[in-house]
């Protein structure tokens, strides 16, 4: 499986990371190269394996259903770039 | 009295017992190193007053006998962990300025059990690197140097560079780590210092800017063995606020600690004698293994036979968790903002493009990629099945052995630049660490001898998930034979 | 199921209808942290930093939540899994700071199960339940306090919701207003959801598509987040002519999310055809597999109240009530509470004129004044004492009607309207005659005609004797010795 520029452009856009030309031409190569690597995991017979979901044994614990958090509005909006009247401030979204 | 640096973290806090120095003494002669050793980039913040504040709150603990575990210990804390009130950046522009209203639990733990904080240690870019040249904020630079009197600034390994930078030139005694894919053990081994990577979930998570979840684990980075099971066992324990973490009691380490390993029986993977690694390594590792025979442990040949899918099993997990993990990095809440054009989407582009240095992107692009419509099984789902092979083979190979000898790196530290163009050949530094991460198994980098060109190589110990213990005392049973007492000259 | 069809030129189409409700789980704190839900308060007050993403923040799950969706699912009849999953939901939006929602794809907590909704008429219908899984809910965005900022608010930011999902079993916009309105109704019984839609407690993403019938499904469009049982169903019916208008104009329909404008009545396109969503789902790393032990199953059950089905058939085989009663009290929990409480103090064996009560003079009086049951003028208590004067024979039905204004009026106990008003009904036979004789007296004409055959006259007496006896006389009692009288 290899990416063309397109599909370079696509992932970014997916990422929210925008790209210049020059960089669209530089990842190119460096993915298709890595991807090209991580390829050969298809080799591995993994019939009847199930895929991992914890590494190490444990049980997922359960919180009480308890307040004990929040009321911390100044905590929130500390290192925002910009907050107003107790919100986060965003460029205008249009719906 | 700079001399008090040399000392190791152990020294520091017996001394300050039993009234040798006082711990301002110490953190005073920490805080002049720091400032002296700027040139190695090693901090990105310092905090002398904060590592004055807690050697004042030691010393008179021990006026009252209220002394604790770590006090008058000065440490050095990675820039990953969030500390309340101080920039904390995962050496990222994105952060730039970010002071988190909240402490992590380690570093939390570590001040609780009386020790200090010098400063924020430099760091690759959210712990992605293995050079720490993708910080934002420059590489630190190893205080070893080639022997070939070229002086070329060589990498101190990373992402932990700056936590082991520091330790190994005395701007700290100790240092926390992080590892996600060998963070810890293969700067430890850059720069001839020790350090463990524990089993997954031993240390808390929470307050560490993640990375991947299901592989990041913080750890103690140190002169020697006994300072990193001090550290270790101040760092552990249970947080309900992780629910990956374990809920187990945290053993005494050091109390425990003994070189005493007859009758212990350590398995040697065959598949980790690679072809293209230098002699050198393979040299200290057999050093290794007759030091453990020495010792009166039995050595056993083992296989392990996925080794070779771990990294490319690792380069699909970590970037996927990676990708998800960072998309909080929007300019919204905290951090960078770039205006950018074109409403909330432009914002977002061009704080990300902006925020992010290469290789992060780079991971993030890959990740993304590896979770795409249509690639999931293929690639994600795939990767987690060959993981679930690779713990099983340690799982196999544990009802033979007690633990795991390999190399810690594949290489000793390499000059900056040397791999920058390439970065499928600097994931291929990890190649030895990452197994033991997929696995989530405690493994451990000790110093294990120089290279021709006089720059140190490191051993790593793999143990059984829970068992540091045992990790630890081999690790001191190869310590008290290797003697590995070489340091860098200073030259900054 | 339903024969409701639209009449487009080139012949009818079915339509049909699968329903994803957003349900809110009742809970204190959140669905991963330890902030609380409570509606309506000041932006970002209830946020933790978990809630607003920062760094190295991590996720505990909030056990209620857990519980509060396998109850659900137990009153659905539906498959539990003992283990399910959390899974990572990616994309960005500034109402949504962890850039994902933790949703379940892959594992649901709850599988297949069955909801049976009442149509017109007295018909039943079943229609399929998917699964339900636990969600976050994202923050709230305002785009009108700014030229040009939008402004987000992280408090909803992380409450846990269900999303119930249907199976594309509905045939007409009734049906799914049927289905919304019985599983409302279960959500409020179970307590896992209060079913507030004006506060968005609960709302509905609406798939719709429309077919020729027997032919298969056609393209599907999701209209997001409408928040009415009427919007639900205007929005089905505006969605599904404007499909069969597109397709008989030899147009397509595009698989799309759209919008329902509750103003104009109309759905339109949310967003552009061509972005294509990735959400690029995975396993959430920071969680571990949700696995449910036995006992935890067992207390869930438990704790499971009498549903609505039940309920109303035990209305009807063990009370002796009418389909229609049994219906109506059923409906809501709310009902059902307040008539079983009428029901504990008057005794079972007045089930059928508590029911007559309840449905004709209660449902009346709060109609009129505009209020639920959960805030009448009247409680329970007041009202079963009230069915007991009349039962025995205090009051006549007039009196106790008379009786049953003053309490809505002054909200006082109808003993004590009954002994300050003197509104109590007389048997005094002795009173009555004596009134009796007077009428008589004075009406000698009427008399003379009656005892003459003229036997409808009979009536005006009745009506002279109660006027008389200001409506306080035993009907019974004034009847029978009315005829003794005129002999």
């Amino acid at each position: 499986m290899s990416v063309d520029t397109a599909t370079v452009r696509h992932i970014a856009k997916l990422a929210r990371i925008a790209v210049s030309d020059e960089e669209v031409a530089a990842l190119e190569p460096e993915l298709n190269n890595i991807l090209g690597w991580i390829e050969q995991l298809q080799e591995v017979d993994v019939t009847g394996v199930e895929p991992m979901t914890a590494v190490i044994p444990n049980q997922l614990r359960l919180r009480d259903d308890v307040v004990n958090d929040g009321n911390k509005r100044d905590d929130v909006l500390a290192n925002a770039p910009n907050a107003e009247h107790g919100f986060f401030a965003v460029p205008k979204v249009i719906e | 009295m700079s001399d008090l640096t040399d000392l190791t973290v152990a020294a520091i806090r017996d001394g300050v017992r039993d009234g040798a120095f006082s711990a301002r003494e110490v953190a005073t002669a920490f805080n002049a190193n720091v400032e002296k050793g700027r040139a190695l980039n090693a901090y990105v913040v310092e905090t002398p007053d904060h590592a004055l504040a807690a050697a004042d709150a030691a010393d008179a603990a021990r006026a009252s006998g209220d002394l604790k575990p770590l006090s008058g210990v000065p440490l050095g804390i990675k820039d990953l962990f969030a500390t309340k009130g101080v920039q904390t950046t995962a050496g990222s522009n994105m952060l730039g300025g970010f002071e988190p209203v909240y402490e992590s639990t380690v570093s939390g733990k570590l001040f609780e059990a009386g020790a200090g904080m010098l400063g924020k240690l430099n760091m690759d870019e959210f712990a992605m690197g293995s050079s720490n040249e993708t910080s934002a904020y420059g590489p630190v630079i190893s205080p070893w140097r080639r022997n070939d009197g070229g002086n070329a600034p060589l990498a101190p390994g990373g992402s932990s560079g700056g936590s082991a930078s520091a330790v190994a030139a005395r701007l700290c005694p100790g240092a926390t780590g992080t590892d996600t894919g060998g963070s810890i053990r293969q700067p430890a081994a850059f720069v001839g210092i020790s350090g463990i990577k524990p089993t997954y979930g031993r240390c808390s998570r929470w307050g560490v800017v993640a990375f991947a979840s299901s592989l990041d684990q913080a750890g103690p980075m140190a002169r020697d063995v006994r300072d990193c099971a001090i550290l270790l066992e101040a760092m552990s324990g249970f947080d309900a606020k992780d629910s990956t973490s374990l809920n187990m009691p945290v053993p005494n380490w050091e109390a425990a600690l003994s070189g005493d390993i007859r009758g212990k029986k350590i398995g040697i993977p065959k598949e980790y004698r690679i072809e293209g690694v230098p002699a050198e390594i393979d040299a200290v590792w057999q050093q290794g293994i007759e030091r453990m025979r020495d010792a009166g442990a039995e050595i056993v040949e083992v296989s392990l036979p996925h080794t070779k899918y771990a990294l490319p099993t690792y380069y699909i997990i970590a970037p996927a968790e990676a990708s998800s993990n960072l998309a909080r990095y929007d300019g919204v809440r905290y951090g960078k903002r770039s205006p950018g054009e074109g409403g909330i989407d432009g914002m977002y582009r061009a704080t990300r493009h902006d925020g992010f240095g290469k290789e992060v992107k780079r991971r993030i692009m890959i990740g993304t990629y590896v979770l795409s419509a249509g690639f999931y099984d293929a690639y994600f789902n795939q990767a987690q099945k060959v993981r679930t092979l690779i713990a099983r083979d340690f799982q196999k190979v544990f009802e033979q052995v007690d633990l795991i000898l390999t190399p810690t790196a594949p290489s000793a530290a390499f000059a900056l630049g040397d791999k920058t163009s390439d970065p499928l050949a600097m994931y291929l530094n990890d190649v030895f660490a990452v197994p033991a991460s997929l696995a989530g198994l405690p493994a451990m980098s000790v110093p294990a001898g120089l290279d021709g060109q006089g720059l140190p190589l490191g051993l790593q110990l793999i143990g059984r998930a829970f068992d540091e213990q045992g990790v630890l005392d081999a690790g001191l049973a190869l310590e008290e034979r290797s003697t590995f007492t070489h340091r860098a000259e200073a030259w900054w | 199921m339903s024969d409701y069809r639209i009449h487009g030129a080139t012949g009818e189409w079915e339509v049909v209808i699968g329903l994803e409700v957003h349900a809110q789980v009742v809970s204190n704190a959140k669905l991963f942290s330890g902030a609380a839900t409570a509606f309506g308060a000041e932006p970002n007050s209830q946020v933790s930093l978990v809630d607003a993403a920062m760094p190295g923040m991590l996720p505990v799950l909030n056990g209620e939540c857990v519980r509060q969706a396998v109850r659900t699912g137990m009153a659905i009849n539906a498959q539990i899994n003992a283990w399910s999953r959390f899974d990572r939901k990616n994309y960005f939006y500034p109402d949504l700071p962890q850039g994902y929602q933790i949703s379940q794809l892959y594992h649901p907590i709850v599988g297949e199960g069955e909801i049976e909704i009442e149509l017109e008429g007295g018909a039943t219908a079943k229609v399929g339940v998917e699964r339900i899984h636990l969600e976050q809910d994202a923050g709230k965005m305002l785009h009108d306090q700014h030229p040009s900022m939008s402004y987000v608010d992280l408090n909803r930011s992380g409450v846990a919701l269900m999303e119930i999902v249907s199976k594309p079993d509905m045939r007409s916009p009734e049906e799914a207003g049927a289905y919304v309105r019985k599983l409302r109704s279960i959500l409020r019984y179970v307590g896992s959801c209060d079913g507030n839609m004006e506060q968005g407690s609960m709302r509905a993403d609406v798939n719709v598509s429309v077919r020729k019938p027997g032919q298969p499904f056609g393209t599907r469009t999701e209209t997001k987040n409408v928040n009415s049982v009427r919007f639900i169903m205007a929005a089905i019916e505006y969605e599904a002519n404007r499909q069969v208008e597109v397709l008989e104009d030899g147009g397509t329909i595009v698989q799309e999310t759209r919008l329902f404008d509750p103003d104009k009545g109309e759905t339109r396109s949310l967003r552009s055809k061509e972005e294509a969503h990735d959400y690029r789902y995975f396993p959430d790393p920071d969680l571990l597999p949700v696995e449910l032990s036995d006992a935890f199953l067992a207390e869930c059950r438990e704790s499971l109240p009498e549903l609505p089905d039940a309920k109303r058939a035990r209305y009807q085989d063990g009370l002796g009530l009418s389909a229609y009663a049994a219906n109506v009290l059923t409906a809501e929990v709310e009902t059902a509470r307040w008539f079983e409480q009428l029901l504990a103090a008057t005794g079972e064996e007045h089930a059928q004129r508590a029911a007559n009560w309840v449905t004709s003079d209660l449902f009346g009086a709060l109609n009129r004044l505009g209020r639920t049951i959960e805030d009448s003028p009247v409680s329970a208590a007041q009202a079963a004492e009230l069915l007991t004067l009349t039962a025995d024979g205090t009051l006549s039905g007039s009196l106790a009607k008379q009786v049953f204004e003053i309490m809505l009026e002054t909200g006082q106990d109808p003993g004590a309207i009954v002994e300050e008003r003197g509104l109590k009904q007389t048997s005094d036979t002795g009173a009555i005659e004596a009134v009796i004789a007077g009428i008589l007296a004075a009406n000698p004409g009427q008399l003379e005609q009656y005892r003459g055959g003229k036997e409808q006259l009979f009536g005006f007496f009745v009506g002279q004797t109660m006027k008389a006896m200001q409506g306080k006389a035993n009907p019974a009692v004034v009847n029978e010795l009315l005829k003794k009288a005129l002999g």
